[in-house]
């Protein structure tokens, strides 16, 4: 991983401190995230993008996730990477993205979306249908304001037929798009993960009771051993799918295996991590002025968003279970499509 | 495997996973190059690389191959003759590990020394003709079978816990060598107890250099805990799982399976890694300890969940695969986290490399 590339976001997102209201980011931070171009980090270089890898362009993500930056960052870096994809016009600003049962038609023209991530704050929204159909809308109407526990906006927006959406294409599956997104939730649940245990350590050696460090018990040590061999396993899964996405435009299916058990995995690693750290805390923990519920609420919602460890298991299995003669292991060491 | 074991080698025999013991086959893997690969060729080897001998290894643990006849000697045995034998040791003893005809048992644990090996008592002496061991080794696997064993002795009366330990090569016919049978909770004989009673070893059985011990242990220990074995000991039972639901899986099966697929996958890239850092020269000791934590949390996760997802009654007799497979898996399993390594041991370790001790 380029450590210029991680050194340059941990300085823009160390400086952010502003608390803000939930629901709401801070516009003047946003302004130099989008300076630095990181929108564009996951597009080729031809599509307006720097020739990063997508393990470097996601770094940028996991350093966003530990630091708990509230910014719709990973919705519009992916939404630019659709709009490319799909041949659309990169939009400029904020761009979100919605999953949708189907576009909005001349039979059924106002469709709601829900839950869709920074939708009040967004220019654009990428939209994807279940049929794999992807089109753009500009400024949607918001329909109702909600939240994940992190504070990040998830709207309810109508989207309204127009003669351009009725072009919309299909040039991927609905699952692949969904893998997609699940992908950008993998690497802020290892960030997170990993800034919490960072947290976790930090405080079991610094706070004392019974005359030492609470980090000098057993019981202690052991706990954070379990959550450090989660953060290692989430790590992991989230450097296994961001190498993965090359695979996105050679072969689907590979990269919705690879994603799912690395949302699977993660899913799994961040509802253990957040209890463990919380446990270490004890009650400095719970409150609003200490920092790490901004790490552990993120680890709770994103868990759940873009599928959550059951959904994905499902679809695992149903892959592995149409194999001709279904094999654990020659499903999972099905050699990838190789990519240059 | 089919050539060598017959086409209906079944899961219940495949369940004993890398425990399983053929020399024969180990011999014939020994043949096809698949033993000893990333060793000079000098000494027999075939100049793999780490990576390549991590592909076969994955290969002959998800197919249940019985490996175990070999398994020691090319994983950690090898590595230390290589690295601290003598000349006439590594040209002598080499080719036979890759041929696949050297067994190797470790003399590490003691009664009074599991976990706590720096706890060991046993002693070699030196004399004018070389070291005079006495002392018990205990938990010993495969040591009657075994041609040699790597000893960890006390040779100095060192105040400091982990000095004055050595490591010595050992040919299990040296005379004053008593190897008694443990069987185990399955009625399998794996274990023993290993007694030395005035056993005379040549000065050339010393291994690296006197007072190392504990450091070449411990350097061994990394390859003892690195490789797929720890997260693919229950794998026949897995297959059996998927065999028995494929035809009409529920909800709460695929979600089951789908989700030991995930975690697996995972482990299976953590594993890769750290072979990929042996391959550097990289010491992935507390990558290792990670994943060997979390892969035999996953090996002994996969019974339960075959139980709560196939109603069987498990039994090492039975004709249904199924069943055998079950209680075979079943009771290896709260091996898989005491072997190499307790769990708490491990975690120790995992806590030590976040600065918490």
């Amino acid at each position: 991983m380029s450590s210029m590339i991680l050194d340059t976001a941990e300085k823009i997102f160390t400086r952010n401190a502003n608390v803000l209201s939930p629901g709401t980011f801070d516009v003047v931070h946003w302004t130099e995230v989008e300076a630095s171009g990181f929108t564009l980090a996951l597009l080729a270089e031809e599509a307006g993008g720097f020739g990063l890898s997508a393990g470097d362009a996601t770094s940028i993500l996991r350093v966003s996730a530990k630091h708990a930056s509230r910014l719709p960052l990973a919705e519009t870096m992916l939404a630019n990477w659709l709009l490319a994809d799909s041949g659309l016009p990169i939009a400029n600003g904020v761009t979100t993205i919605a999953l949708v049962d189907a576009l909005p038609s001349e039979n059924c023209r106002s469709v709601v979306a829900t839950r869709v991530p920074w939708a009040r704050a967004s220019g654009a929204v990428v939209v994807v249908a279940l049929d794999g159909r992807i089109g753009s809308f500009d400024s949607p109407r918001i329909v109702a304001h909600g939240m994940n526990f992190a504070g990040e906006a998830r709207d309810d927006i109508e989207l309204v037929w127009s003669e351009e959406i009725s072009k919309a294409k299909a040039p991927r599956r609905f699952e692949t798009y969904l893998a997609l997104c699940a992908l950008l939730r993998v690497i802020g649940l290892a960030g997170s993960a990993e800034a919490a245990l960072k947290l976790s350590v930090e405080y079991a050696n610094d706070r004392v009771q019974f005359g030492r460090p609470i980090g000098r018990n057993q019981v202690i040590q052991h706990q954070l051993a379990i959550m450090a061999s989660h953060v290692a396993a989430s790590t992991a899964a989230a450097d296994m799918a961001a190498t993965a996405f090359p695979l996105v435009l050679t072969d689907e299916d590979r990269f919705k295996t690879i994603v799912a058990s690395a949302k699977i995995r993660a899913g799994e690693a961040a509802g253990i991590c957040a209890s463990i750290a919380h446990q270490v805390h004890g009650a400095i923990g719970i409150t609003e002025e200490y920092r790490l519920h901004n790490l552990t609420k993120q680890l709770w919602s994103w868990r759940d968003e873009y599928g959550n460890e059951a959904f994905w298991s499902e679809v695992l299995a149903d892959q592995m279970l149409s194999m001709k003669t279904p094999s654990p292991w020659q499903f999972l060491s099905r050699e990838a499509v190789h990519v240059d | 495997m089919d050539s060598n074991l017959g086409s209906d080698f079944s899961n219940a025999k495949r369940a004993h996973s890398w425990l399983g013991f053929d020399a024969a086959f180990s011999r014939s893997l020994g043949k096809r190059g698949w033993v000893g690969m990333t060793l000079p060729k000098k000494y027999g080897g075939h100049e793999r690389t780490a990576m390549e001998r991590y592909v076969v290894m994955e290969e002959l643990l998800a197919a249940g191959a019985p490996v175990f006849a070999h398994w020691v000697a090319d994983r950690q045995s090898a590595p230390l003759l290589l690295h601290y034998g003598t000349e006439e040791q590594r040209l002598e003893i080499l080719p036979r590990i890759a041929a696949g005809e050297c067994c190797f048992c470790i003399g590490m644990s003691e009664p009074n020394s599991g976990s706590d090996l720096a706890a060991a008592q046993t002693r070699a002496t030196r004399k004018d003709e070389g070291y005079c061991v006495n002392g018990t080794k205990l938990w010993t696997t495969n040591a009657h079978k075994a041609h040699y064993m790597t000893l960890l002795a006390r040779t100095d009366k060192s105040d400091e816990r982990h000095g004055g330990m050595s490591q010595f090569l050992v040919d299990m016919r040296t005379p004053g060598i008593e190897v008694r049978p443990i069987i185990d909770l399955a009625g399998e004989h794996e274990f023993n107890e290993v007694r030395f009673d005035d056993v005379l070893l040549p000065p050339t059985a010393l291994l690296g250099n006197e007072g190392d011990g504990w450091k070449q242990v411990m350097g061994e220990l990394a390859f003892e805990r690195s490789g797929p074995e720890r997260f693919l000991s229950s794998f026949a039972l897995l297959n059996e799982l998927v065999r028995v639901l494929s035809d009409a899986p529920d909800r709460q099966a695929r979600q089951a399976i789908g989700r030991l697929l995930g975690h697996l996958m995972v482990l299976r890239h953590m594993s890769q890694s750290v072979a990929g850092m042996l391959q550097r020269g990289e010491n992935p000791t507390l990558q290792a300890t990670i994943v060997k934590d979390l892969g035999t949390i996953i090996e002994q996760e996969i019974p339960e969940i075959a139980r709560t997802l196939v109603k069987v009654e498990g039994s090492l007799e039975s004709a249904d695969t199924f069943a055998a497979t079950f209680a075979r898996t079943l009771l290896a399993a709260p091996s898989f986290s005491l072997r190499g390594g307790t769990r708490e041991i491990l975690r120790g370790i995992i806590a030590r490399g976040l600065g918490l001790r």
